[in-house]
């Protein structure tokens, strides 16, 4: 296969064991998306759900065999394989009884054009763009946002309704209605979305980038307690992410942007949490554990989307992201020129979250009375109610400024808004804090 | 040493995702490779497909499979281990048995 077709990017991430991040993992979840995106390709998308069946029997199949006689020399074609062997046998039971993909209606009709038609669809550039193509679909403006991540989640990705759940803590009914509604709106449209330049491409393309994002996010900073789900959530966004920015049209400036802060935050992944299993806040991770190939990989990128005339809010935070992972430590960030991108940030696409971040700069660039009162005047901060980290700054503020009660008082309500062990444990010890420099005066 | 065959049965695994199929394969794995390693895998078998004929009766009818899906063959293994109990006591670690599935394991006859 040609190797730009197997971008590696996304297998860099996660640090560990590298010796885990062999060809067969999670081979069955990956492969799944692809032999759905070529099934489509024959069937048409109306019968998305026959297309899900042959998947999963042919996975089942592959399970029966190999588990007896031990794994095929190449297991991705092996499964491949037999799902073709599988959609021409359902095409030629039943092509009278029922319609299929109708642009290849006709090909399929004639023993002639059959095999070819079959094989072609079947080859790895055809179902690279009909991937694409189904990532499109997804991103139907008639879906939420969140419906989009989870049916790209499902489909693409191949995660189950209960797997998807559990990284989005949320209940798996709730996931299965997003997907079934999704499902529903995708098997209605005639065909997939098609990848020529117009008006809708470009929607549809925006869409895309901002489902990836979030699905990134959710990996990076989500709820979730198991690292190596949220680890999964980063390297898919990524993979997806890398998928567009091979292709011609899908990619522009900002997708590059935007895999270029993908890949400066995946390259501080492993710090994150430290050995103790608690949150590590950027300021005291060891810079030494950061993944270099992922920063230089982020950079190149980064350097390819200054093009065009559009800044998008993945520049920018590509460029934050930039500023931090090549600094060689916190007094050297060049916080001056954070709080300015954080100003344009503001700009481009306000929200609460960014405007705490921003006040976070502020605190770093002209100390914690000036942060504490960005923090408060931030507009909106109601929506931050929920959030732990709105009240973890206020906290950090004051715990600068020696007031170690009114500090407790802010990480007592964080403690009670913490998502998950690592935050919880995060926290605890900044009380722990208040009381250590209390005593100690 | 004596010879058993191992026969496979059941297994449920309709709802499984796909990460959660390979997980069952690689437990399979697991095992097979155990017990090839203390010499106790003779032969690894085949699997069966679902599908197939039942002849029977004088009038040798023929009637399509498959059969209640509890009770379907789906495999078989060869194996070797020094009486019924050891080879009862392998098959505890098979996989299927996590899947609403059995391994019925069956002396060979010896000349």
């Amino acid at each position: 296969m040609d190797p730009a077709l197997r971008n590696p990017l996304w297998r860099k991430v996660g640090g560990g064991d590298p010796a885990r991040h062999d060809s067969l993992e999670h081979l069955f979840r990956r492969e799944s998306g692809r032999l759905i995106a070529a099934l489509i390709r024959v069937f048409g998308v109306h019968n998305l759900a026959l297309a899900e069946d042959v998947v999963q029997d042919a996975l089942c199949r592959a399970l029966e065999v190999w588990k007896l006689r031990g794994m095929p020399e190449n297991p991705a074609a092996w499964l491949m394989t037999t799902a073709k062997n599988r959609a021409v046998d359902v095409l030629r039971r039943e092509r009278r009884a029922r319609a299929f993909a109708p642009d290849l209606e006709r090909l399929l009709e004639s023993e002639w054009t059959f095999t070819p038609t079959i094989e072609e669809a079947f080859g790895p550039y055809a179902i690279r763009d009909d991937e694409l193509r189904m990532m499109f679909s997804c991103v139907d403006p008639r879906l939420a946002e969140e419906s989009q991540v989870a049916l790209i989640l499902h489909i693409l990705c191949g995660f189950g309704v209960s797997e998807i759940a559990n990284a989005f803590l949320s209940s798996a009914a709730a996931i299965e209605k997003r997907i079934a509604r999704g499902k529903k709106v995708l098997s209605r449209s005639k065909r997939l979305f098609e990848l020529s330049q117009n008006e809708d491409f470009q929607a549809r393309l925006s869409a895309i980038q901002r489902a990836l994002y979030l699905l990134f996010n959710e990996g990076y900073h989500g709820s979730c307690t198991e690292r190596v789900v949220r680890v999964e959530l980063c390297r898919e966004a990524m993979r997806l992410a890398a998928l567009l920015t091979d292709h011609a049209l899908a990619s522009i400036p900002s997708t590059r942007a935007l895999l270029a802060l993908m890949c400066l935050h995946a390259a501080r992944l492993p710090t994150r949490v430290d050995e103790s299993g608690s949150l590590s806040l950027l300021t005291d991770q060891d810079r030494s554990q950061w993944n270099t190939q992922l920063i230089a990989e982020g950079q190149k990128l980064l350097e390819l989307s200054a093009t065009g005339e559009q800044l998008s809010e993945y520049h920018v935070e590509a460029a934050i992201a930039w500023c931090h992972v090549t600094a060689s430590s916190a007094r050297d960030t060049d916080w001056g020129q954070i709080v300015s991108l954080y100003d344009t940030l503001m700009a481009i696409r306000p929200s609460p979250v960014i405007a705490l971040n921003r006040a976070i700069a502020i605190a770093q660039h002209e100390g914690p009375e000036r942060g504490l009162a960005v923090l408060r005047a931030i507009t909106d901060r109601d929506r931050l109610g929920t959030y732990p980290f709105y009240p973890i700054a206020l906290g950090e503020f004051e715990l600068q400024c020696g007031r170690h009660p009114a500090a407790r008082e802010h990480f007592a309500v964080a403690l009670s808004l913490a998502r998950n062990p690592s935050e919880r444990k995060f926290i605890e010890r900044r009380i722990e804090a208040c009381s250590v420099r209390a005593d100690g005066r | 040493m004596s010879e058993f065959l191992y026969v496979y049965r059941g297994g449920n695994r309709a709802a499984l995702s796909p990460e959660q199929i390979q997980q069952v394969m690689q437990k399979w794995m697991t095992w097979m490779q155990g017990l090839a390693e203390k010499g106790h895998l003779k032969d690894r078998g085949h699997p069966l497909e679902a599908a197939g004929k039942l002849v029977s009766g004088r009038t040798k009818n023929v009637t399509d499979g498959p059969y209640v899906e509890k009770d379907l063959v789906g495999g078989y293994s060869l194996i070797e281990a020094r009486d019924l109990a050891q080879a009862a006591e392998l098959s505890r670690g098979c996989p299927i048995l996590e899947y609403d599935g059995s391994v019925e394991i069956r002396p060979i006859m010896q000349m």
